[in-house]
């Protein structure tokens, strides 16, 4: 007994230990954008004052609304694409069955081996003489087709129970009907999982937006992020970390509704 | 894989029509995802290959085949070699610490313990914020006067550090931030693999008596080894990548300390217009981490202890 209480004792020290120092950046963030500039530089912990003057500069910088909602567009677009154009696939390579079949889902697999950086400059130019710079397509068509999102669909497609596929050929349902009537529900989990993933890591993407958008037009705000930063610098951190603030919000709160789902997942398509 | 389990149970009727209706279906399926594979994917990767034998101007239209030149170029450029040799070192930093790490936060949270959760969401929580926002956040905590690190320093009266402004530990603390924002997404890997551990395992080394060490050593690790070989794959082609908060923390200074190849490549294109030079870095990018996926691939099916 006394055993495993001290094992206890430990593991929530460790646990409380590692909890404060992983936090502490995002705490410290939320806490200087609540600061006056007295407070910022007086190097204080916690602001003497709250004030939330720092959210109305941010807003007064630079068209923050416009970037989020630039941002909330180009990710709800990519996660949408991604969901129907891997659903479509993990289909074929779980239920349909032809030749040449297992060569296609190789060559799919293989993308994965392709940095997307590697590709950037050849993109660039191709999406430039389109003339969709500055625009959302640019953002987004790009990005629609993924073989991890095919993959990790798949994997819970093969799951589905044969009988479940008897019965709607029974039934008379065709492909469509089969795949958005039964398999589309059944692996309800997967979708969520790869919706989260894909909308998080395209509310988070850098280097791409930053080359297609010269304009405010459709930049998103993580790249008003940089603008921010290269505005102010020492002047006002109060109102860049209150900037900071808000672009985290969505996604963190995304992520706390959708961690569990996420996790089990995620580790789902990429072990089994 | 139970790739063919479903399907070897077609009906034995009208089997070739049932397979000339499915290969109709597949392709028209499969044909938006090839049509933008091959758009942006595939058709990119063989320009960049052909840009690399080739001097181009501004627009990428006008060129001038010189064949090795970029890549010969490049082998003899200082600048090049730095940005090499700061991507190595870089993946070194951050690699097997942020392996530690996240493994260690995994096993901690794996633990059955009241308000576990609470701290799940607490360790996966930087999977949520940009690389943009970590690298301002901890652009503020670096910042050489009102920065939190300098102030810890200055109260313990120990010299301050130029955490981002001295060239020797520039790619350090760029590498703390890295190893900061790519946390949260290790470990929801990781403690999923956890979880999936067949606990029966544990109930009989239970019995045996085997301590905590003991069965991590004996049981966990051997168990998790597909998953810590995935997050490892991940972790290092994630950090041959790395941009965004070498842009805002260093922009890839002092003197091409923190300049990593991707930064590297996105400057020599974008900034300096040399598509050749920035093809023929693109191409040595692709070449490290297709290498490396397919050493760890070979490495793993010997390795790795699947169930």
């Amino acid at each position: 007994m006394k055993e495993i209480r001290s094992k206890k004792f430990i593991f929530y020290t460790l646990l409380i230990i590692s909890a404060l120092v992983i936090f502490f950046p995002i705490f410290y963030a939320i806490s200087v954008s609540f600061m006056s500039e007295g407070d910022v530089r007086a190097r204080k912990l916690w602001p003497s004052d709250f004030t939330f003057s720092n959210y109305g500069s941010a807003f007064e910088q630079m068209p923050l609304l416009h970037y989020l909602k630039n941002s909330f567009i180009v990710s709800s677009v990519v996660m949408i694409g991604q969901l129907i154009l891997s659903s479509l696939a993990a289909y074929t390579f779980a239920f349909l069955q032809f030749k040449g079949r297992n060569v296609l889902f190789f060559i799919f697999i293989s993308t994965m081996l392709i940095p997307w950086e590697a590709t950037m400059i050849p993109n660039f130019l191709m999406v430039q003489g389109l003339g969709w710079t500055n625009s959302y397509a640019g953002l987004t068509i790009p990005f629609f087709a993924t073989a991890f999102g095919i993959f990790l669909l798949r994997q819970h497609f093969l799951t589905v129970p044969y009988e479940l596929r008897e019965a709607s050929l029974i039934e008379g349902l065709g492909h469509f009907g089969f795949l958005t009537r039964v398999v589309v529900p059944y692996c309800k989990t997967s979708f969520i999982t790869l919706g989260v993933y894909s909308f998080l890591t395209t509310w988070n993407m850098y280097l791409w937006p930053l080359l297609v958008t010269s304009d405010d037009s459709a930049r998103t705000v993580q790249i008003g992020m940089k603008q921010l930063r290269s505005q102010e610098m020492a002047t006002d951190w109060g109102g860049v970390m209150a900037g900071a603030t808000i672009i985290v919000i969505p996604t963190l709160i995304l992520l706390f509704l959708g961690q569990k789902q996420l996790q089990q997942g995620l580790t789902k398509g990429a072990i089994k | 894989m139970g790739l063919a389990r479903n399907i070897n149970q077609e009906p034995k009727s009208n089997k070739t029509s049932v397979r000339k209706s499915d290969l109709k279906v597949g392709l028209l399926f499969l044909a938006p995802s090839i049509l933008l594979f091959s758009v942006f994917l595939f058709y990119p990767l063989v320009r960049t290959v052909y840009y690399s034998f080739h001097i181009t101007d501004i627009t990428g239209e006008q060129s001038v085949f010189v064949g090795m030149e970029n890549y010969l170029f490049l082998f003899q450029d200082p600048v090049f070699y730095e940005s090499l040799k700061a991507t190595f070192l870089f993946v070194l930093y951050t690699v097997p610490t942020s392996i530690g790490v996240d493994l260690f936060l995994a096993l901690l949270s794996n633990e059955k313990l009241k308000g576990i959760g609470f701290f799940r969401v607490i360790f996966s929580s930087t999977m949520g914020i940009s690389a943009a926002a970590s690298a301002v956040i901890w652009l503020f905590l670096f910042h050489p006067s009102v920065g939190f690190f300098n102030n810890v320093l200055n109260s313990l009266n120990l010299p301050v550090v130029q955490w981002l402004i001295n060239p020797d530990w520039a790619l350090l603390s760029v590498s703390i931030t890295t190893i900061w924002m790519n946390l949260g997404f290790s470990f929801l890997i990781l403690l999923g693999g956890l979880q999936n551990i067949d606990q029966t395992l544990y109930e009989s080394a239970a019995i045996d008596g085997a301590g905590y060490f003991s069965r991590l050593w004996r049981i966990t690790l051997p168990s998790l080894s597909p998953t810590l070989f995935f997050i490892t794959t991940v972790t290092l082609i994630n950090a041959f990548q790395s941009f965004g908060q070498i842009d805002i923390l260093t922009g890839g200074g002092p003197n091409d300390a923190t300049n990593l190849l991707v930064y590297s490549i996105y400057k020599e294109a974008f900034v300096n217009y040399h598509f050749g030079t920035a093809s023929a870095q693109a191409i040595i990018l692709f070449v490290f981490i297709f290498i490396l996926t397919i050493l760890q691939f070979k490495f793993a099916e010997r390795k790795v202890h699947y169930q």
